[in-house]
């Protein structure tokens, strides 16, 4: 099937109807694998069991950010493209982005607490994080202020497509700066410094968190479709309630 | 499994976690039965689009 044919709104959900379920079984297989492995990491030789807070906080510190990379691609399929999906597949990306964001920044602090002794402190890794969060935010109440979807789409497109040089900052946030958060050390130059009793669990997590992402953001882009077509039939309603 | 004495920190950081996936989910399905309720009920008004008056009529 060509990509465009993907455009049309009643194929897409035709389509994501029959892949919504297998890739929602993927994702709870990955969920359970991913927790037998987590279960039988070992502890850390300095940080104890508490590094199991690892393979929580880090897929979704990464989700947080590749949200928005898809809300970006997205943004520009509205902009330049004029795709019909573009801007129902940023706006069901949105939430689920903040939901990640959040789960990274109090599973970061939980993590902090007995480990830095202190909940937060005003890095920058850890500021640039919580940018992010109130620019998903940002995002969410723009959309929910313009009542016209193709208007609120350009305007989000377009503050997307801002708030992507946030992406780098949070990234690079570790080595610009003097920060209390430690540097990469899975996606680095040199390859990863973590042992693969961590690296495996972790990419299981990872593995298992972007599969929920998939299967939830196919769920929210079948929803705000559907909630368009409630909404041209309300206004098809009411225009023939006044022409009546 | 022992958690060590911060298992506190550790069970809240995957509590919550699960509380936010588990609305996530609850989100999605909320809204998708609301949305489908809507349309039904447009529907049952006589209320259609032209696509699917166009594939009725054919």
């Amino acid at each position: 099937m060509p990509l465009i044919d993907l455009a049309n709104p009643t194929r897409f959900l035709n389509l994501s109807g029959k892949l919504l379920p297998w890739l929602a079984a993927a994702t709870a297989i990955a969920f359970a694998v991913g927790s037998v492995q987590v279960a039988g990491a070992p502890d850390d030789y300095q940080q104890g069991a508490t590094a199991k807070i690892m393979f929580v906080h880090v897929p979704n510190a990464w989700l947080a950010m590749f949200v928005w990379v898809v809300m970006s691609a997205a943004a520009l399929g509205t902009l330049v493209w004029r795709h019909p999906l573009a801007d129902v597949a940023a706006k069901a990306a949105a939430p689920l982005g903040a939901a990640f964001t959040f789960i990274a920044l109090v599973t970061g602090s939980l993590w902090g607490r007995p480990m830095w002794g202190t909940y937060w402190v005003w890095d920058a890794r850890l500021t640039s994080v919580l940018v992010l969060f109130l620019m998903y935010l940002g995002l969410i109440a723009l959309w929910r202020t313009v009542d016209d979807p193709s208007r609120a789409g350009r305007a989000a497109a377009i503050l997307t497509l801002v708030g992507a040089i946030n992406l780098p900052i949070i990234k690079f946030s570790v080595d610009w700066w003097n920060t209390l958060h430690q540097p990469a050390s899975v996606f680095r130059a040199g390859g990863p410094t973590m042992s693969a009793s961590f690296l495996v669990p972790l990419l299981v997590m990872a593995l298992a968190f972007t599969l929920l992402f998939l299967t939830l953001h196919l769920a929210a882009m079948r929803n705000e479709i559907l909630r368009r077509r409630v909404r041209t039939l309300q206004m098809m309603q009411a225009q023939s309630a006044v022409g009546a | 499994m022992d958690l060590g004495p911060y298992a506190a920190f550790i069970l809240a950081a995957y509590g919550i976690a699960a509380l936010v996936v588990a609305a996530l989910v609850a989100w999605v399905l909320i809204d998708n039965a609301a949305q489908r309720r809507m349309l039904r009920d447009l529907e049952a008004r006589g209320v259609s689009r032209r696509s699917d008056e166009r594939k009725a009529a054919s």
